[in-house]
């Protein structure tokens, strides 16, 4: 061996020292749809707004329209002869714990009604008769004038001609929370994958970050996919934590099968991703997305039964409110999960949602402005 | 060897009205660091993006390694590193995760941690994206163009608003790169960048470049070697003006900021001159310098406009 072979050599340095990875098809996806979800679970505002808030508004109006016992009546009986003898026949029916009966004189009965303190006034006119006040545009006015005649007409004794018997109704299913829940749902999808996707595209936008990814060899279609495929993630918490919720916290009574819940929830959060894609394709600044979101969700809050049913709008109007997606979601999830309806019967609710869902995606495809 | 990057008559015409871009022509040779110098709104940043593949031109060829964005955009992107000039990375990633985001994209980029290490970016690995200084984030666009170990590098004013030493930094990183074997093509507004950054350069001005060469060249062709500037007392009309022209070894004249800056070949035959030629006229010298000629020189002298005044 020679001096010279012992002596190393220094070798040309290779470019670069450690051999370069190789990616394969899916390594672009996969890496954008975790920086999507590393992204959405590092904003607090996401958070807030896609999980707690439509918790804490299920909270609220659960218990603000929970079935309490009936209202109290409140009475304002005007002082003079007979008003001894209102009082007693009231105390003698069976609803007497039902009115809280106040004896004023007829000036501050009167003032006190038109403030709203009192349901009614009950003023007898002397001679046996009495005169109610009450006003028919107060429903709980009209309700007590009914009420104090029924309990008065009965202790003085009537007799009812025909037997009645009155059954109340406050079975898990038929209240107002187990209408509100899945509507809440349907907006929630809405809300999220209109935000979700069209929001966050048009930011990109505005940051360049999509002309950014289009001057690298990303493949379109997986980005897309990818921003696609975080909301149908979310979508499994969001809709799996506000139906916990309900059945926890109300007791609501879940009919359908998880696998239909999910299927459904899955297509709605498509359904408007796409709306919500369509709706960023040509949006440069996020102000003027923002504006064109809630432009196309207005009519959905109001007419789409998300708190209240859309049968009190004018009949005419109803093919309307059902073509719009929304309504579609909501009667769909309501059938399923508080009817227990197969997703097979409601065909062409589906029919609605994939329609606008896929004819928005195609339109998106088509004007989408990467750069 | 073709240019690695070539086009002829570029034009572009942003909704029928702006020319932003009227009939450019480059060729820009393997291992070079090519730079567009010109002043804002000059078409810069059009003329790079098209190059980039990123904007349509309204007319003219654009060819890349040989190749046409019309051919084979995919695999062309696998060779480029680009970043451009405003991009906002997402903040609430980090440094590690963006590197690794945009290393996902291509079939054999580096890997991450040797990317991080050369921009000195290692520190910061886990860190959001807008916890990071101005340099820090312009170190990591560029990260996210070295990533896949590109054959072309294009930085569209990699350098603006950063501190001195920041924009050293940056210098170090592109010239290792081109010591690798590495095309750059960027663009400043900056004269002292292009002066010892750039092999060759472009002066764009309106969508057209107006001069071409290395930074000595230009400097030497069109800058005059040295510049003497003074001012007088009395008068210094446009007549004085021409009267100072015919002084020995001057090649140009002009007025600026109330002193008279002459180009000049020789200062030493020049100097005497111009003190005797103040004399006879009786004025007196109130402020007298020399010195070398820069890019900026010659774009006042191409254009009558100072880079940095728009
Ligand atoms: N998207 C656009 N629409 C219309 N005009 C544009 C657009 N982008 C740039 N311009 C105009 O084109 C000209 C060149 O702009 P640019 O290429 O950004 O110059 P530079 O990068 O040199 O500052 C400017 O007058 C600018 O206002
Ligand atoms: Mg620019």
């Amino acid at each position: 061996m020679s001096v010279a072979q012992e002596t190393p050599i220094k070798a040309a340095e290779p470019r670069h020292v450690r051999p370069p990875q190789r990616n394969g098809r899916w390594s672009g996806y996969r890496h954008l749809l975790m920086a999507r979800m590393l992204e959405l679970k590092r904003e607090p505002e996401v958070v807030f707004w896609v999980f707690v808030f439509p918790l804490l508004l299920a909270l609220g109006l659960g218990i603000a329209f929970r079935n309490k016992p009936a209202d109290i009546v409140s009475v304002a009986l005007v002082a003079g002869s007979g008003s001894q003898d209102v009082q007693t026949l009231l105390a003698r029916s069976p609803q007497h714990d039902l009115f809280k009966i106040q004896t004023l004189n007829a000036d501050e009965a009167l003032k006190g009604f038109r403030l709203g303190k009192f349901d009614i006034v009950i003023q007898p006119n002397g001679n046996g008769g009495l005169e109610y006040q009450y006003d028919p545009a107060r429903p709980e006015s009209v309700l007590a004038k009914a009420e104090v005649n029924d309990a008065l007409q009965t202790a003085a004794g009537r007799k009812d001609l025909v037997d009645t018997k009155a059954v109340t109704s406050s079975e898990p299913g038929s209240r107002y929370i187990d209408f509100l829940i899945p509507g809440l749902l349907g907006m929630n999808l809405m809300n999220s994958g209109m935000w979700g996707i069209g929001f966050a595209l048009v930011d990109m936008r505005q940051r360049k970050l999509l002309k950014r990814f289009v001057g690298t060899p990303m493949r379109r279609g997986d980005f897309l996919l990818a921003m696609m495929s975080s909301r149908l993630v979310l979508m499994v918490i969001e809709v799996g934590l506000l139906l916990l919720f309900g059945v926890f916290f109300f007791h609501i009574r879940v009919l359908g099968s998880v696998f239909s819940i999910a299927l459904l929830g899955a297509l709605g959060a498509l359904t408007f991703g796409g709306v919500g894609l369509l709706t960023a394709s040509r949006a440069q600044k996020i102000e003027s997305v923002s504006g064109l979101i809630n432009l196309v969700m207005m009519p959905m809050w109001i007419f789409s039964g998300v708190f209240f049913s859309y049968e009190r709008f004018p009949s005419v109007i109803h093919p309307l409110i059902k073509a719009l997606p929304l309504t579609a979601l909501n009667d769909a999830l309501r059938a399923c999960i508080l009817e227990g309806t197969p997703l097979l019967h409601q065909w062409s609710r589906l029919l609605v949602l994939a329609v606008w869902g896929g004819v928005s995606f195609v339109m998106a495809m088509k004007w989408f402005r990467w750069a | 060897m073709p240019p690695v990057i070539q086009c002829r008559d570029l034009r572009k015409t942003y909704d029928g009205k702006v020319e932003a871009v009227r009939g450019l022509n480059l060729e820009i040779q393997t291992g070079e660091c090519f730079g567009l110098l010109g002043p804002n709104g000059a078409g810069k940043t059009t003329t790079i993006e098209i190059l980039e593949g990123l904007l349509a031109p309204t007319s003219g060829e654009v060819s890349i390694l040989g190749h046409a964005w019309s051919e084979n955009a995919r695999e062309m992107r696998e060779w480029l590193g680009i970043s451009l000039q405003e991009t906002r990375l997402s903040e609430k990633l980090t440094v590690r995760e963006t590197i690794e985001l945009f290393a996902s994209f291509y079939r054999e980029p580096r890997s991450s941690e040797e990317v991080l290490e050369q921009l000195e970016l290692t520190e910061k690995a886990d860190s959001w994206v807008g916890k990071l200084s101005g340099g820090q984030r312009q170190r990591l666009a560029v990260a996210t163009a070295l990533v896949c170990n590109p054959k072309i590098l294009f930085l569209d004013e990699p350098t603006t608003g950063l501190d001195p030493q920041s924009r050293r930094q940056l210098w170090d990183i592109i010239r290792a790169f081109q010591r690798d074997g590495g095309t750059v093509l960027l663009t400043t507004h900056y004269m002292d960048e292009a002066e010892r950054l750039c092999d060759r350069l472009a002066i764009v001005d309106h969508g057209q470049i107006i001069a071409e060469g290395t930074p000595a060249d230009l400097i030497e062709r069109l800058g005059g070697h040295h510049v003497v500037e003074f001012s007088v007392s009395g008068n210094s009309d446009g007549a004085a003006l021409q009267a100072w022209r015919g002084l020995p070894s001057v090649e140009s004249v002009r007025e600026d900021d109330g002193m008279v800056a002459l180009n000049v070949k020789q200062p030493h035959l020049t100097i005497p001159a111009l003190l005797d030629a103040i004399d006879k006229q009786g004025s007196r010298l109130q402020h007298l310098t020399t010195r070398q000629a820069s890019l900026e020189d010659v774009f006042v002298r191409l254009t009558g406009r100072h880079l940095r005044e728009q």
